[in-house]
């Protein structure tokens, strides 16, 4: 691990909240993005 | 061909279905790259140490926190002019991500204004245009899922980005004026006499890239997704009239 | 136009809550600051122009969900629409009754409200001007707001979240305009901009309010 000086706890939280938020938001969509998939073949099989 | 003929969602969504992954992939490789070059292999800057590392995110977020509610315009536009419904609901993929990059820009700011500028939080011009931004995406993404219909949602929220875009750029300024920031001035721009030094700006134009890829493979998957489920809500309500007649 | 405008009033102070509602509102808020902040004069001098501000923005946003609502569930709405006047000059008219009924007494009430907060003398003028200038803006921003939210179930709190964004500018020129004031700064400037900010939203957010009924109305 490389030394951040003093501001090792400010540079750390930034970048740990930043990549949650978009590993979050990348999760999240890819997720939506199947399911929607999912009910869309399963409501054009029963009504197509 | 025109570019127009991408507004038939079948079109669109066969079109652009297989570059989403390689999309995703690429935005991954190249933030990837960008992000541990800029961690492990640049240098601490004099004044700020290695807290200067903060960049990397806080710069690319803020700026597709910006592109994202320009092309939120851009597709309000297209779809009041010309009602491609691929338009609107871009727009509407569009706004989450948007939303997101501003909180990151905003959160990043906060913990590097802490060790800078010896607080979390500054009345300072571009903070406050971040949190007028931040509301202004909390209210449209609020306007879309609040109305039922799904033309009349797409209709209202379109106009609300346009004035909301001339209201925002309103804010930008009315808040410079009503204080002078602690924010350094454009020290990106590329005219710039005092510009970044390559060190640093090399591995934050990869991170942009990256932000950009992102934003880009994000949207076109979230599109897909809205078009998926308009035509859900589609074929239910289909469903729905028909029945009457089937009992 | 008139005809709508006078309807608007009349319904109003029929209706009792338009007058009073708004005022009351105002009343209470800068009553309860000083037991937030303490009874420090000083203090209450300081923030004064600000708290009034404030408060006036609050208060013109809690009548303005009521701008729409009743003509939307009577079905009066309609008619409006498809009356010979352009859905513009209806959109001007609702603001400038709301304005009449909420901004007009806000700033008469203002001196009176001012001198509970300690506000300095010298300020006064600048408070009034400012507050007759901006509250009209509010009233035809909250318009706006009010027509994409029409017909919506639980638009009220959607309505504040939309409009409030969009008061930032107005709120910014008007308290500074009175805060400069107090501090005996010139003000000009500020109330230039909050006139502009002004006339212009009265040249164009009626359009954008009648492409939202419009759209409502479909």
């Amino acid at each position: 691990m490389m030394d951040l000086g003093k501001y090792a706890v400010e540079v750390i939280s930034a970048w740990g909240v930043s990549l949650a938020l978009l590993a979050g938001l990348v999760w999240w969509s890819v997720r939506r993005g199947r399911i929607v998939r999912a009910e869309l073949k399963k409501v054009e099989r029963d009504h197509g | 061909m025109s570019i127009w003929s991408y507004a038939n969602p079948r079109k669109f969504l066969d079109t652009t279905e297989p570059w989403v992954p390689r999309l995703m992939w690429l935005s991954a490789a190249v933030l990837a790259v960008g992000l541990v070059w800029g961690f492990f292999f640049t240098p601490e800057a004099e004044r700020f140490g290695s807290s200067v590392k903060i960049i990397y995110l806080h710069v690319p977020s803020a700026l597709m926190a910006i592109n994202a509610w320009l092309m939120m315009l851009v597709a309000s536009l297209i779809w009041l002019v010309r009602r491609h419904h691929v338009s609107a609901l871009a727009a509407r993929a569009a706004a989450p991500i948007g939303m997101v990059m501003t909180l990151i820009a905003l959160v990043t700011g906060a913990i590097w204004g802490q060790p800078m500028w010896g607080t979390w939080w500054a009345w300072d011009p571009r903070l406050t245009s971040f949190l007028i931004l931040f509301l202004f995406y909390l209210g449209y993404i609020a306007l879309w899922a609040a109305i039922p219909d799904p033309d009349s949602a797409a209709d209202l929220t379109s106009v609300l980005c346009l004035v909301g875009s001339v209201f925002a750029i309103l804010s930008r300024y009315a808040v410079n004026f009503w204080n002078q920031g602690l924010h350094q001035g454009a020290s990106l721009s590329l005219d710039a006499q005092e510009n970044v030094a390559d060190v640093f700006w090399l591995p934050l134009l990869v991170c942009m890239a990256g932000f950009v890829l992102l934003f880009v493979a994000l949207v076109l998957l979230r599109t897909g997704t809205e078009i998926r489920a308009r035509r859900i809500t589609a074929l239910r309500a289909r469903a729905r009239r028909a029945e009457p007649v089937r009992a | 136009m008139r005809a709508l405008l006078a309807r608007d009033l009349r319904l109003a102070v029929r209706a009792g809550g338009g007058f009073g509602l708004g005022l009351a509102f105002f009343l209470i808020v800068v009553v309860l600051v000083p037991f937030g902040v303490g009874p420090e004069t000083a203090i209450l001098a300081r923030i004064a122009p600000g708290i009034l501000w404030v408060a006036a923005l609050l208060a013109a946003l809690l009548s303005l969900d009521r701008i729409f609502a009743l003509d939307h569930e009577d079905g009066s709405l309609p008619l409006l629409a498809t009356a010979p006047l352009p859905l513009e000059m209806l959109a001007l008219a609702k603001a400038l009754a709301h304005w009449i009924t909420t901004g007009l007494p806000l700033v008469v009430a203002a001196p009176v409200l001012g001198v509970l907060l300690h506000l300095p003398g010298a300020a006064m003028p600048w408070l009034l001007v400012s507050l007759a200038l901006g509250t009209p803006a509010l009233s035809l921003i909250g318009t706006f707001g009010a027509a994409l939210t029409v017909g919506l179930r639980r638009g009220g709190l959607l309505l504040s979240l939309i409009v409030l964004p969009l008061y930032v500018p107005v709120l910014i020129f008007g308290a500074e305009a009175a805060r400069r004031g107090a501090e005996g700064l010139p003000a000009a400037t500020s109330l230039l901009l909050l006139a502009g900010i002004g006339l212009g939203c009265a040249a164009l957010l009626p359009f954008a309010t009648a492409a939202a009924l419009r759209v409502t109305l479909r």
